[in-house]
């Protein structure tokens, strides 16, 4: 009895403890206070979709673009890279993208990374082997900080899987450039400062990163597929999720086996078990 | 240790009966797992969960030794050696899916046991032990849980252990000193990362320790069963081999499919976007959430915004922070005088009409808001809800059920589980024996029976 009273009076305590000291002032401010602020730019965000017809590899059967991921690749090389590293994949990696050996040794010589002079011992520069990872742009965080109006490019490897719906996300921050409407950032009083460029598909809509893909052609794709911006968002977005996750279709692929195996397994289960209890259960009428 | 009529271990081979001789092994999985344990006929699914979980626990620990292998713990390179695992190991990709997602599927079946507890009454007399060391196992396994997702070294690895070590500075006096002693530093550093992955190495051996108590405790009473009328005869009891194995095996099948679908088709989305980027001290996450198993007691520790203080003097007598910790480890810490804050002598919910509907109606969407209020952003009125919903579940365990298991009148109970199964007819012409028997067996006060240890 003594634990139940206890807990009854530990019980009341606590909720009035809550109640009055917590929930009564909350509710309080909420009902008479001033209302939270908002940032203006939630008044300009919204929420991006992908591609109009989607990627390839979404889907429980979804599959990867061969040509789709060169020319993504082909993207990232000529523009991603001048800021952006990516740190996790070598160029070996690419021989997933359909390249042959010799094309990949091809491709990473046409990098320069960083090396050490045989006979002398000082760090110098050589051309990459399919062995080495892809190069960084910078020397450090503090020079890329400088040369990007103090923002430093986040590396590319993971960031599909670093962002919510992350292969959309990159495909609708790359279009999502343009003006704020000027009425409403009038009457809020919203402006993007200096040195930041308005990207409605950015969490706080100005964005350090000058638009990427500015015109269409910017890149001429090897395989002759015209280069609009939209096409060139949707290509190195897939890159970029072949980056974050290689894995990713052979995964599913795995998936399916492994269910099927399953299902099998567990029928099986399911009837044995039906089987051995048969004889316990009542008979019916 | 089991009932008088329980099958009895026979070796058959020379080699077998020598070893029953030196060491009974085969015999003790013969009376723990096997058909020398008698078990209640009508054990519905819900029974399921106890096998899965220790299926749980032991693929945890095959995935995790695997990984341990090639991770390293340091925090230079932890975030990388997480990525040479997803790229460079032969199929890392999958034992790091499977091991991240484990996890959680770990906690969705000891969520579903332990609520199966509840609305069955499993922690009542006899089975109290069960209940505290099932408590213990959650607490381990929360640890666990929580050292093993700073392991990554992502962002929410690295604030997460900030926001729950910096809990330990709510302990007046001797708080920030203890939270520099638990980091072996400052902020979460290599140190931190070093001693989180020993202790997340060793932990899961700690908790396999503690299921075999927990074992060892259920085999003294035996299983409880949906009627929570215990065993008398033993047409109430069938084989735990091969009447459970076929069904856990059914059981295992079904949680086998929906495991595997989120480890190949959606590995990622229990996870948060936020631990693929690399931990840095220097940018904070716009939202710091735990891992979704750790939603409800999150919004219990955030539930409390005001300090206790004396009214119009200003005096501060516990400060907020203090009181959501205490709220935060006083709700798990509750379930510990359970059994002796629930006194009704009906054990099952289904018997117990007044119990049944503060169950359905009270406790489940308490903890369905929790869940979902814990990983809400703390602005209103999510704040306001977690505040209500947390109000309820410290009066739920410490007001209403002592309360209504004095004033409910319960349902009539079937007299026996075999007069439950098979209607009141059948069970007069099932077998009664075993009842009679009592050198091995003692008769309790409400007539069941008590296996002899």
């Amino acid at each position: 009895m003594s634990i139940r009273l206890g807990g009854i009076i530990a019980g009341l305590a606590i909720t009035l403890v809550l109640v009055l000291w917590s929930l009564a002032p909350g509710a309080y401010n909420f009902a008479f206070g001033p209302a939270p602020e908002k940032q203006p730019s939630y008044a300009f965000y919204e929420h991006g979709e992908g591609p109009a017809n989607g990627f390839s590899f979404d889907g429980a059967f979804g599959k990867w673009d061969y040509a789709q991921l060169q020319r993504g690749y082909q993207v990232y090389k000529e523009v991603c890279s001048a800021c952006h590293s990516l740190k996790f994949v070598a160029f070996r990696n690419l021989q997933d993208l359909g390249y042959t050996e010799a094309e990949v040794d091809a491709e990473a010589a046409s990098w320069t990374v960083p090396g050490i002079d045989p006979a002398t011992g000082e760090t110098t520069t050589r051309p990459g082997q399919p062995t080495d990872y892809f190069p960084m742009p910078f020397p450090n965080a503090i020079a890329a900080a400088a040369a990007n109006n103090n923002a430093i490019p986040p590396d590319l490897s993971l960031i599909t899987k670093a962002r919510h719906d992350g292969s959309n996300y990159v495909y609708s921050l790359l279009t999502g450039y343009g003006e704020a409407d000027p009425a409403k950032a009038a009457k809020v009083g919203f402006e993007t400062p200096d040195g930041l460029y308005f990207n409605k598909h950015f969490p706080n809509v100005n964005i350090a990163m000058a638009p990427p893909l500015a015109v269409d052609g910017q890149v001429t794709f090897a395989d002759g597929t015209a280069s609009t911006i939209p096409q060139m968002a949707t290509d190195v977005a897939a890159f970029l999720t072949w980056t974050a996750e290689p894995s990713l279709v052979e995964r599913k692929q795995t998936g399916w086996f492994v269910i099927g195996f399953l299902l099998f397994a567990t029928v099986l289960a399911f009837l044995s078990y039906k089987q051995i209890w048969a004889g316990l259960k009542p008979k019916k009428g | 240790m089991s009932f008088a009529w329980a099958k009895q271990y026979e070796p058959q081979s020379a080699f077998t009966k020598w070893l029953d001789e030196k060491l009974p092994f085969p015999r003790l999985v013969y009376n723990a797992v096997g058909a020398g344990y008698p078990v209640p006929r009508n054990l519905n699914y819900m029974w399921n969960f106890g096998v899965l979980a220790g299926f749980c626990l032991m693929l945890q620990i095959v995935t995790g030794v695997v990984l341990a292998m090639h991770y390293a713990a340091n925090q230079a390179v932890a975030f990388g050696t997480v990525e040479h695992i997803m790229r460079n190991v032969n199929y890392g990709w999958m034992l790091r899916y499977a091991h991240a997602n484990g996890a959680s599927f770990f906690f969705i079946v000891i969520y579903l046991h332990i609520f199966r507890g509840f609305f069955y009454s499993s922690y009542k007399a006899p089975r109290e032990m069960i209940w505290l060391l099932g408590v213990v196992i959650f607490l381990l396994m929360m640890a666990t849980a929580f050292m093993g997702y700073v392991l990554p070294w992502g962002q929410m690895s690295f604030w997460g252990a900030q926001v729950i070590t910096g809990l330990f500075t709510a302990i007046p006096l001797v708080g920030e000193p203890l939270q520099v002693w638990l980091l072996g530093g400052f902020a979460p550093d290599n140190a931190a990362l070093n001693r989180f992955f020993s202790l997340h190495f060793l932990l899961p051996f700690v908790i396999a320790g503690v299921v075999i108590l927990h074992i060892w405790a259920l085999h003294i009473p035996g299983s409880s069963n949906p009627t929570g009328v215990e065993v008398k005869q033993e047409s109430d009891t069938v084989p735990f081999h091969p009447y459970y194995t076929a069904k856990d095996g059914f059981g295992l099948g079904v949680f086998m499919i929906l495991f595997t679908t989120m480890v190949f088709f959606l590995p990622n989305a229990l996870g948060h976007p936020d631990n693929y980027i690399e931990a840095n001290p220097l940018s904070t996450p716009a939202l710091i959430v735990p891992e979704w198993y750790f939603y409800p007691f999150y919004a219990i520790l955030r539930a409390f915004t005001g300090d206790l203080t004396i009214p119009f003097t200003g005096i501060v007598l516990i400060p907020a922070k203090l009181l959501g910790v205490i709220g935060m480890f006083g709700s798990i810490l509750v379930w510990f005088i359970l059994p002796w804050l629930d006194k009704s002598p009906v054990r099952s919910g289904h018997y117990r009409p007044l119990f049944r509907k503060f169950f359905w109606f009270g406790l489940i969407p308490t903890m369905a808001a929790l869940f979902y209020l814990g990983g809400a952003h703390a602005e209103e009125p999510y704040i306001m809800l977690s505040q209500i919903f947390t109000a309820y579940y410290f009066m739920h365990f410490l007001v209403i059920l002592p309360i209504i298991s004095q004033i409910e009148v319960p349902k009539p109970l079937p007299f026996s589980i075999t007069e439950a199964v098979l209607g009141k007819d059948k069970a007069a012409e099932a077998p009664r024996a075993g009842t009679v028997d009592g050198t091995d067996a003692g008769t309790a006060t409400d007539g069941s029976l008590q296996p002899a240890e």
